[in-house]
């Protein structure tokens, strides 16, 4: 077989599981795809030999009952990863060796799956176009000079590249969906509470969620259920009935209820966008849903509350770097000198911009006016969703207001990169979970995602409707292979 | 509202990140053009609402304190970016 990395994950395990591959034969086609990509620059860390190792153990005695037999699987670089490097993206953690393994990775070998190396993403995943990374730009598949959007722009890249058959990376404003959109990919951010965030680096404990990013609905949906589950180490996790999304997965949508919100109809939409969320709705009606025209009257505070919120956490979470147990430390005169210095030269511009915010808004004097009105906008955002899951079953609306754009063209602007984010962050601020697919290109052939938003822990409705549209919408991701000499 | 260069320098010691005049400078520029976007929230009014602090409406679940991980004192000591055997080392803070 000459095409391994061209396979989805489902006719990847069933070659696997049929005998028609060897796991040995799958790891080794796509550490050589990986091994020609390097200009995409999706990796962080490698970890290729180990991978062929694992995976000639496996072939040995293959346990052929597991879900993700012998299959190689590349991670974003924000899930700690036992005795390997896990970095975050920045220069502060450059040299960190976990002493444990993320929930959501230990999920993941667990039912066989071989880690073939950490992807990159915005430092801490900060960033909405993978260029603050330490580790430098990701090129996007799609076209040369092209973001791949952020912060899971390593994830995004590698499974549109086919450098991994599917991965995992982590939404807190919209940095799985975002990206997913960017590269003609599919990236489900779940209800808060359904993956465990234990052993992730955390940016804003309240709004982080792990997911899935893949080539498809129905492989989005596998991975969703093996990485989903109640962990007694996230205080945070929730115990509820999980279902088996994948063999649950139906494109039977009939008489469900769609909410199209008119305030994601924003300003300086470009038309392409308008008339993709059209065609979307025709789609969905097509297989028999029902159209019904909410409003979530709140939706332009979203931006403003999350700038608040998120740097917030982000500011109380990143206080621990601070170059004495871990990471990188510069020298200092004293202790505080040392401090300061570490943490001046070891964080980023971005990241450095959103401590700086978070300590503001957290300050005496500024708490109520900021942090606390951010928090009582935030309840009114979830109200609006409450109040619009009386009448409808889900939310459809674009993924992002834009195509991927160039390298560079926003860096300079810190608020024009934050409003890529607008159509996705709302659904991290209510907790919910939000799916996006690619659902057709723009003049120039670059993709576009369109969103589901379902209510909480209703994960199987929005892949199920998101299944049902993939079916009509038969989208082909226009890859030339461009990076490949 | 403006974030002068003084507020920037009173952040700076608070988040226990150096920042020189040129950084300083461009941090207000870029602070303030965010906050004039966070401003909008003051259009609303929020004086009857509960403010939300988590989404996840669970109680917390009691476990027994128990130690669950093998001694990794070793493997936690080598990810320091100074060590002396067992302690972590630090300038010193003692005259």
């Amino acid at each position: 077989m000459s095409d391994i990395t061209k396979q989805s994950l489902s006719e990847l395990i069933k070659n696997i599981k049929d005998k028609k591959l060897s796991s040995t034969e799958v790891t080794k086609a796509f550490v050589e795809r990986s091994e020609k990509s390097k200009e995409l620059n999706a990796y962080v860390t490698e970890d290729f030999s180990a991978a062929i190792n694992k995976a000639k153990i496996f072939d040995e005695k293959p346990n052929l009952d597991l879900k993700l037999p012998g299959i190689p699987m590349a991670v974003k670089d924000l899930f700690c990863t036992k005795n390997i490097k896990t970095t975050a993206g920045s220069k502060i953690l450059n040299n960190f060796i976990p002493t444990y393994e993320s929930t959501v990775t230990q999920n993941i070998w667990n039912e066989g799956a071989i880690l073939l190396g950490k992807l990159n993403c915005d430092e801490f995943a900060m960033g909405s176009s993978n260029e603050t990374s330490f580790f430098g730009n990701v090129q996007n598949p799609i076209d040369k000079d092209l973001v791949p959007g952020g912060s899971s722009g390593g994830s995004s890249s590698a499974v549109a590249a086919q450098l991994t058959p599917i991965t995992i990376g982590t939404d807190t404003g919209g940095s799985i969906r975002q990206p997913a959109s960017f590269t003609g990919t599919v990236g489900l951010k779940p209800t808060y509470g359904s993956c465990s965030r234990y052993g992730i680096v955390a940016f804003a404990s309240s709004l982080d969620q792990a997911g899935p990013m893949a080539q498809n609905v129905k492989d989005c949906a596998l991975l969703h259920e093996i990485i989903s589950s109640y962990d007694e180490k996230d205080s945070t996790s929730i115990d509820f009935k999980r279902n088996n999304y994948s063999k649950e997965l139906t494109n039977n949508i009939k008489g469900k209820k769609i909410g199209i919100p008119k305030e994601y109809r924003v300003d300086g939409m470009p038309k392409e966008i308008e008339d993709l969320w059209k065609k979307g709705i025709d789609y969905v009606k097509d297989c028999g849903a029902e159209i019904i025209d909410i409003s979530l009257p709140h939706t332009n505070y979203a931006l403003p509350t999350y700038y608040i919120v998120a740097p917030a956490e982000a500011s109380s979470n990143l206080a621990r770097y601070d170059g004495v147990k871990y990471g990188f430390r510069a020298d200092g005169e004293n202790l505080i000198d040392m401090y300061e210095k570490t943490r001046s030269e070891g964080f980023g511009a971005e990241v450095q911009r959103r401590i700086m915010i978070g300590t503001y808004v957290l300050s005496s004097g500024y708490y109520d006016a900021y942090y606390l009105k951010a928090q009582k906008v935030r309840k009114l955002i979830k109200n609006d969703f409450d109040e619009a899951y009386k009448k409808v079953d889900a939310i459809l609306t674009p993924s992002t207001p834009s195509s991927a754009f160039k390298i560079g063209e926003k860096t300079n602007d810190p608020v024009s990169m934050y409003l890529n984010d607008i159509f996705t962050v709302p659904v991290n601020l209510a907790g919910l979970p939000g799916i996006s697919i690619p659902a057709g290109h723009d003049a120039k052939g670059y993709p576009l995602g369109l969103q589901i938003i379902g209510k909480a822990f209703d994960e199987q409705n929005i892949l199920n409707i998101a299944y049902a549209m993939e079916e009509k919408i038969n989208f082909k991701n226009k890859i030339t292979d461009w990076w490949i000499k | 509202m403006s974030i002068n260069l003084k507020t920037i320098k009173h952040i700076s010691k608070l988040s226990r990140i150096s920042v020189d005049e040129k950084k300083a400078e461009k941090l207000a520029g870029d602070l303030n053009s965010i906050f004039e976007f966070i401003e909008k929230l003051n259009e609303l009014k929020t004086e009857n609402i509960e403010p939300l602090t988590s989404v996840a409406e669970t109680t917390l679940k009691l476990r027994s304190d128990e130690v669950k991980s093998k001694n990794l004192r070793e493997q936690i000591i080598k990810n320091s970016p100074q060590e002396n055997e067992d302690y972590f080392v630090v300038p010193k803070v003692i005259e």
